[in-house]
């Protein structure tokens, strides 16, 4: 579990995030939405480490990720997995350099063994049999598959996504979401998806942070985004009049169902 | 960003790049990486650049040297002492900050853009210390190299040249290599080609290291990079000279 208590972050005179708190839980995927240039980004990078936070905490099962000396903060980060919006792959190297790359800096394994789980990884994100291509030979949908498989070569307890579905068609986007959500699951990783794709919080979100400007506007799940009545949240969920009409497609059968003896006043919460 | 800024955070990454390496195998690995990239990846301009010098340095003081009074020598002497203490120290050196100095900026500038930096960081990699380190490591292991290499091609270009076109005879070419042989010139070559090589490897590692943007920034960086190489390198061949000569 990773609890953020009251994060600010400033660059210059201009304050992205203005005191954020959160509880990312474990065993779930924690959805961080936000339209672009809301912050969300920072937020990650304060909660990873890439960004010195101005002040509060990052509590890593509790203890203050921020407060930590280098070597401390080494210690956490190799529980931390990451998937980069650009993929952030190594150009230089093959798939199965690009996985392998955690496991000869941080094990003593043998080569047999590495070998080992770069394919055992490499099948979990069905991308058996690519070991040998480079990077620029991939799709958009496969170097981010790559890029989940080298983020939990070593079983790391924490997976952090900035915008997973960026650039990539709805039908991949649905694969990515779907493996990040069996991958969590699976090893009861926590993980902490960073988007702005509507999908991805329908599919995978168990825990939802809407951030506006720098400051956290709502929480909640998937199943209580969509009768939200927070104004903020409505006009960036429903950006669209074909959304819009959806969400009163929906409050009606929703309405329908309270007509059946259900309150409106708990699904409005 | 004023000079004391940009000068205090060089310090600083300096600093940063000394810690302990998360494997060793692996720095040794990036370091052999480097050494292969900037020594046998420079040999063939170094090769090209020190005979071609040598040679047109015989020729340019063959044609200065009008006095039959002076000994066929004297043109052994001039172009071994030029080569060895200014030619292929700082100007090597100038068309490496060029060539390494680039490629370096670049290279960490596209990790950085593309967040492979990034990437290193959340494995727990001091990212100086894997990136940054072992180039300078390299560069202070192979350009001395190169240095050698050029200042004896440079030589032997020049006997070529002399020789060829029938300015000195080989056996007057080789009696002048070896007369009023000053050692230390060796040594203040050597010296100059330290410098410079941390010079070469640091400067544009910083700017590359540090840039923000895009595909422009990137292209910016490495051209100032080169540039604040060839001027810190003249600046410090004027002062070692002062001190040291």
């Amino acid at each position: 579990m990773i609890e953020i208590k009251n994060l600010r972050k400033s660059f210059g005179d201009k304050t992205v995030i203005n005191g954020v708190s959160a509880t990312m839980q474990a065993g779930k995927c924690n959805l961080i939405i936000g339209a672009s240039g809301s912050g969300k980004t920072v937020f990650m990078k304060c909660i990873v480490g890439l960004f010195q936070p101005d002040e509060g905490q990052v509590l890593y099962n509790g203890s203050d990720f921020t407060q930590m000396d280098f070597n401390d903060k080494k210690e956490i980060r190799k529980e931390i997995g990451m998937l980069f919006q650009g993929s952030a792959l190594f150009d230089s190297m093959t798939v199965e350099q690009n996985i392998k790359f955690p496991l000869d800096m941080f094990t003593k394994d043998s080569h047999a063994q590495k070998m080992k789980r770069v394919n055992e990884v490499l099948e979990r994100v069905q991308l058996s049999g690519s070991n040998k291509k480079f990077p620029a030979e991939l799709s958009g949908g496969m170097k981010k598959r790559v890029g989940i498989a080298r983020a939990i070569v070593l079983n790391p307890k924490y997976l952090f996504c900035d915008e997973p579905n960026s650039g990539l068609d709805p039908q991949t986007s649905l694969v990515i979401d779907k493996l990040i959500k069996e991958i969590t699951i699976e090893f009861n990783i926590t993980t902490v998806v960073n988007t702005h794709d509507m999908n991805s919080v329908m599919e995978i979100g168990d825990s939802i942070i809407y951030m506006h400007q720098g400051n956290k506007e709502w929480e909640g799940s998937n199943q209580e985004i969509i009768f939200s009545k927070n104004e903020k949240l409505n006009s960036f969920i429903f950006a669209s009049d074909f959304l819009r009409d959806a969400k009163d497609m929906r409050m009606l059968e929703a309405k329908g169902k309270i007509d059946n003896g259900r309150n409106m006043d708990d699904l409005l919460k | 960003m004023t000079f004391f800024t940009e000068f205090g955070r060089y310090l600083i990454m300096l600093r940063g790049m000394f810690s302990k390496p998360e494997n060793f195998k692996m720095y040794w690995k990036e370091f052999m990486h480097q050494c292969s990239e900037i020594g046998i990846g420079s040999l063939g301009i170094v090769v090209i650049i020190s005979i071609f010098m040598g040679a047109v340095s015989t020729l340019q003081t063959a044609y200065q040297l009008v006095s039959p009074l002076i000994p066929k020598e004297t043109i052994a002497q001039i172009v071994r002492d030029t080569v060895i203490l200014e030619f292929a120290p700082t100007l090597v050196c100038i068309v490496l900050a060029g060539v390494v100095g680039s490629k370096i900026a670049s290279e960490l500038g596209n990790m950085r853009v593309s967040e492979q930096i990034d990437a290193l960081e959340i494995m727990g990699i001091n990212t100086k210390t894997y990136l940054i380190l072992p180039k300078i490591f390299g560069a202070l292991l192979m350009i001395p190299i190169l240095v050698v290499i050029s200042a004896a091609l440079g030589i032997w270009g020049g006997r070529l040249a002399g020789v060829m076109s029938g300015i000195v005879s080989p056996s007057a070419y080789d009696s002048g290599l070896v007369q009023s042989f000053m050692p230390f010139n060796v040594i203040f070559a050597l010296i100059k080609a330290y410098t410079f090589a941390f010079i070469i490897s640091s400067i544009p590692a910083y700017y590359g290291y540090y840039v923000q943007g895009g595909a422009l920034e990137i292209g910016r960086a490495s051209t100032k990079s080169v540039v604040v190489s060839c001027v810190l390198i003249l600046f410090a061949d004027y002062v070692l000279a002062a001190i040291l000569l």
